[in-house]
């Protein structure tokens, strides 16, 4: 057997989303952006919005997510994503309006534009990925960093006496009457993956039922902020992202 | 309330004919944060609750940081966006415009001047000139600036201010002050205009992000470019763009320069008073005239330095310590006296004032 009659049309059993660019990423291997962002695509396609879905995306490291799903995007200042995706949402409510954040990107710099716009009750989704360290400046301390967790800005880890506690902003959001849909997932396991998608999905189609503001936390691995290796990181934030943050829906109404 | 596109001649503050005028004009979105002088802006737009006529969105923000950002988002959509604020508010928006114009966004900010530096007075001021024309912002940009003397034109610039920055795709201002705002004038009110339809927004701005067509490569509204090769091309162009702005945009009002031997030059509530400082002056046989600027970006510098050849010299009026005047000294290049009246803290000044300013600075010398 060859590797033509191995990879061939009749035996693809598998294929990345189209809405998937055919660039190279610059995310860290061992980092859950990649995965969201194939999650993001594949469910574009399969609900077929990609005419109709508009991203906005943040500053950090997704920042430059508008390279790597093919649809339209606004990159948002730091934080400000909510607002921007509020001003697109009101001018065209018939349209799939989602922000895609980090932890300092919606917890820190954004924390108002974030409980406002989910008051509000804003129709449009939030993917927040949570890895607990500002991977793109070089791993500065996030506002969700653990106690005692290491970073450059709190390299003998986070002492609350000095940077108060992680922030659980999806517990906060959950309570706001303007929200419907708060869910907190991963995507270190196949099982994971594929639940975290479903939420996703779920957060995407709430937002043309006209209920509120749908967020999807997803608890993230940084590996070079937390320089671990891939494998490590994964484990590393079952055993101590998880805790403070526990798997599962805060809200589903 | 009046009917559609009639001509009938209406008693408004020049707030309030902002918010008439912005409906007219086929605004498609207003996005604001209360604050004095301007709160009758938001207030009218939300008794006339355009979302039942026009379907113009009216939504009042969390923050003018907030403001700024869904005005980016609507504008990034191709749609006509507006926010209005005062001094303090219009100092929170300024990473907002930054970013608007380096992602080369039209849209309509109106500031309608209060007194500072921090909190400042709630009393009417000129006082922001710097940070509106010289940039405000971080990075190399500029923006369009209308500077209205009356309610008619506080509603004249609305529409003014939407048709170039969409020519420019940059963002525009209406540097109005407190006295502007809150005055009550004669107005005609400019005609409705239908807002866009999508199809003539994929038509005008077919950079909008309204959902990828198919065939086309997807819309991205952004103001990063990493590589600083990419990022000086942006800035090239943005240039290009200034320059081609200051050679077809100046707008100015001229009175009495022909024959003047002295010329007042201010813009705003300041022109008001110096028009009637410069009659006081013909009165008493003292020739002087006035140059009022009504875009202060673009400067109308080419009139300054032609009567700088031809007048003995010129009194800037302005509501602050002096800022637009060191435009006016480099237009006139130093070939004749420019000096500068003015008052602070939320003072008009008198004509009387003025005029004597002018007796005591340039002519009794």
């Amino acid at each position: 057997m060859n590797i033509a009659d191995i990879i061939n049309p009749a035996n693809l059993v598998y294929e990345k989303t189209k809405v998937m660019n055919d660039v190279p990423m610059h995310y860290c291997p061992g980092c859950s952006h990649g995965v969201v962002h194939k999650i993001v695509g594949e469910i574009i396609e399969e609900m077929g919005i990609q005419d109709k879905t508009i991203g906005v995306a943040p500053v950090g490291c997704a920042v430059f997510a508008y390279k790597y799903l093919d649809i339209d995007w606004q990159q948002a200042a730091h934080g400000r994503a909510p607002a921007v995706a509020t001003g697109i949402k009101r001018l065209l409510p018939d349209r799939y309006v989602f922000t895609y954040q980090g932890d300092g990107d919606l917890a820190a710099i954004g924390t108002a534009e974030t409980i406002h716009a989910c008051n509000r009750g804003e129709n449009i989704a939030i993917i927040f990925i949570n890895n607990g360290i500002y991977g793109m400046t070089g791993g500065q301390m996030a506002p969700t960093t653990l106690k005692g967790m290491k970073s450059s800005t709190s390299p003998n880890g986070r002492e609350v006496s000095l940077a108060g506690h992680p922030l659980n902003i999806s517990e906060l959001l959950a309570k706001l009457e303007g929200t419907c849909y708060v869910t907190r997932q991963a995507v270190h396991t196949v099982a994971a993956v594929k639940k975290c998608k479903r939420a996703i999905q779920k957060a995407l189609e709430n937002s043309m039922e006209n209920k509120g503001t749908s967020i999807v936390e997803v608890v993230s691995t940084c590996s070079s902020g937390w320089k671990m290796t891939p494998a490590d990181s994964n484990n590393w934030m079952v055993d101590n992202m998880f805790p403070e943050y526990p798997m599962g829906d805060l809200k589903n109404i | 309330m009046t009917d559609q596109n009639n001509e009938e001649v209406l008693l408004m503050k020049g707030n309030e004919a902002i918010a008439h005028a912005a409906i007219r004009c086929g605004c498609d979105g207003y996005f604001g944060y209360p604050i004095t002088p301007q709160s009758e802006i938001m207030e009218t737009l939300m008794e006339l609750e355009p979302w039942n006529t026009t379907g113009m969105v009216v939504l009042q923000a969390e923050s003018e940081v907030a403001s700024i950002n869904m005005v980016y988002g609507a504008a990034g959509c191709g749609k006509k966006s507006m926010t209005t604020s005062s001094s303090p508010g219009v100092s929170l928006m300024q990473e907002g415009i930054s970013y608007m114009a380096g992602s080369e966004l039209p849209c309509l900010i109106v500031n309608v001047m209060r007194g500072g530096p921090g909190l400042g007075t709630i009393q009417a001021s000129q006082a922001d000139y710097f940070q509106t024309v010289k940039g405000g912002g971080h990075g190399d940009y500029r923006i369009i600036t209308l500077a209205p003397a009356s309610v008619q034109e506080m509603a004249d610039h609305v529409s003014l201010a939407f048709d170039l920055a969409f020519k420019y795709r940059t963002p525009a201002m209406i540097l109005a002050d407190g006295i502007i705002g809150q005055m009550m004038e004669k107005v005609v009110l400019p005609p409705y205009q239908p807002r866009w339809t999508e199809g003539e927004i994929r038509e005008k701005s077919p950079w909008a992000t309204l959902g990828k067509r198919p065939q086309n490569k997807p819309n991205v509204i952004t103001s990063l470019a990493l590589q600083a090769e990419e990022m000086e091309e942006l800035n090239l162009r943005l240039q290009a763009r200034y320059r081609e702005i200051e050679n077809n945009e100046v707008i100015y009002e001229e009175l009495n320069c022909e024959d003047a031997d002295y010329i007042f030059v201010a813009f705003g509530t300041s022109a008001r008073v110096c028009q009637k400082a410069m009659e006081l002056a013909r009165e008493e046989g003292i020739k002087a005239g006035l140059i009022r600027p009504i875009t202060l970006y673009p400067f109308p510098k080419d009139i300054l330095k032609h009567y700088a050849s031809k007048v003995k010299g010129m009194l800037t009026v302005e509501m602050n310590a002096g800022q637009m005047v060191e435009d006016v000294k480099l237009s006139t290049c130093g070939k004749i006296p420019v000096e500068f009246y003015g008052r602070m803290g939320g003072i008009v000044p008198s004509p009387d004032e003025v005029l004597n300013a002018l007796k005591t600075k340039l002519i009794e010398i």
